[in-house]
């Protein structure tokens, strides 16, 4: 390993843990690591709470223009090339997938950010949340494993 | 309880966009929670560090770590699962895995990265998650009988 592809590894790991941190600042001020804030956000025909909408908004007004530039560019800065997700066709397991996720985040108020996020916080309630989404992960490499 | 806060929302939303744009402007990479901890997981069943797995386990040490720091300033920002019902925790989590790997995306995978790169994939799983979200928590809260 030469000198400088171990300066862009050691700088892809730093840049990594940096995002993950300031992804989890993000999600607690914004308020997303409360589920009764998040269900009242989903709850459009009860005490309605439109803020969280701001959230997505304003983080799309970050990467959309930050994207822009990017597709301009032959690499990202410490790696050879950028990892964009290849897939374009709505297919069945992106329609079921959606659906049953939509299912879990209306019932608990938690998606995996805020879940992983919450751990720091001990309660019994989130720790089985995140056990059994993992669970569900597994379940599904499993799944596909088969075929 | 819930106090209206479009300011926070806001800030913290900057704070995430921003973190899913260093991700992409340095590494190059998606800053999808699901698919970042289910690539995680996936590696894990392989020997050895790989490329794959390391940017993932600092990403996720980052979340993890983060979540101290919230702790530290104020437990509020952790307040748990609404109620204390493990079946629920057990049920809800189960799906959200099993779900967001299926679909391949979650709030931030689809609802933010994807949205930002114009993705119509992720703009059909955004409005399908959002508007099943919403349903479930319609009949959770005044489908059954219960008055929230």
């Amino acid at each position: 390993m030469t000198s400088k592809t171990r300066h862009r590894a050691l700088g892809r790991d730093a840049i990594a843990l940096v995002a993950g941190l300031m992804f989890a600042l993000g999600l607690g001020i914004s308020g997303m690591t409360d589920p009764a804030r998040v269900l009242a956000f989903l709850d459009v025909a009860g005490d309605w709470n439109p803020n969280l909408a701001l959230v997505m908004a304003a983080g799309i007004a970050v990467v959309f223009p930050v994207h822009r530039v990017l597709l301009g560019r032959k690499a990202p800065i410490f790696d050879g090339k950028f990892h964009w997700p290849t897939r374009s066709d709505i297919d069945r397991p992106l329609v079921l997938g959606a659906v049953l996720f939509g299912v879990g985040w209306g019932l608990a108020g938690l998606c995996p950010g805020p879940a992983l996020v919450g751990l720091a916080g001990g309660q019994p309630g989130l720790l089985v949340f995140v056990l059994a989404m993992t669970l569900g992960m597994l379940a599904h490499r499993k799944l596909m494993a088969q075929g | 309880m819930i106090e209206s806060m479009p300011l926070a929302s806001i800030v913290g939303g900057l704070l995430i966009g921003s973190s899913a744009a260093l991700l992409l402007v340095f590494n190059g990479r998606i800053a999808g929670i699901a698919g970042v901890l289910g690539g995680l997981l996936e590696g894990l069943a392989e020997r050895g560090p790989t490329e794959e797995k390391r940017w993932r386990v600092m990403f996720v040490a980052g979340l993890l770590i983060g979540g101290v720091v919230l702790r530290g300033f104020d437990p509020a920002f952790l307040p748990g699962p609404v109620g204390d019902s493990l079946i629920t925790s057990t049920i809800a989590g189960l799906l959200v895995g099993f779900g967001t790997r299926l679909g391949s995306g979650c709030t931030s995978g689809h609802g933010i990265c994807g949205l930002s790169r114009l993705s119509t994939r992720s703009l059909a799983a955004t409005v399908i998650f959002m508007a099943v979200a919403i349903a479930t928590t319609f009949v959770v809260r005044h489908g059954i009988g219960v008055t929230a």
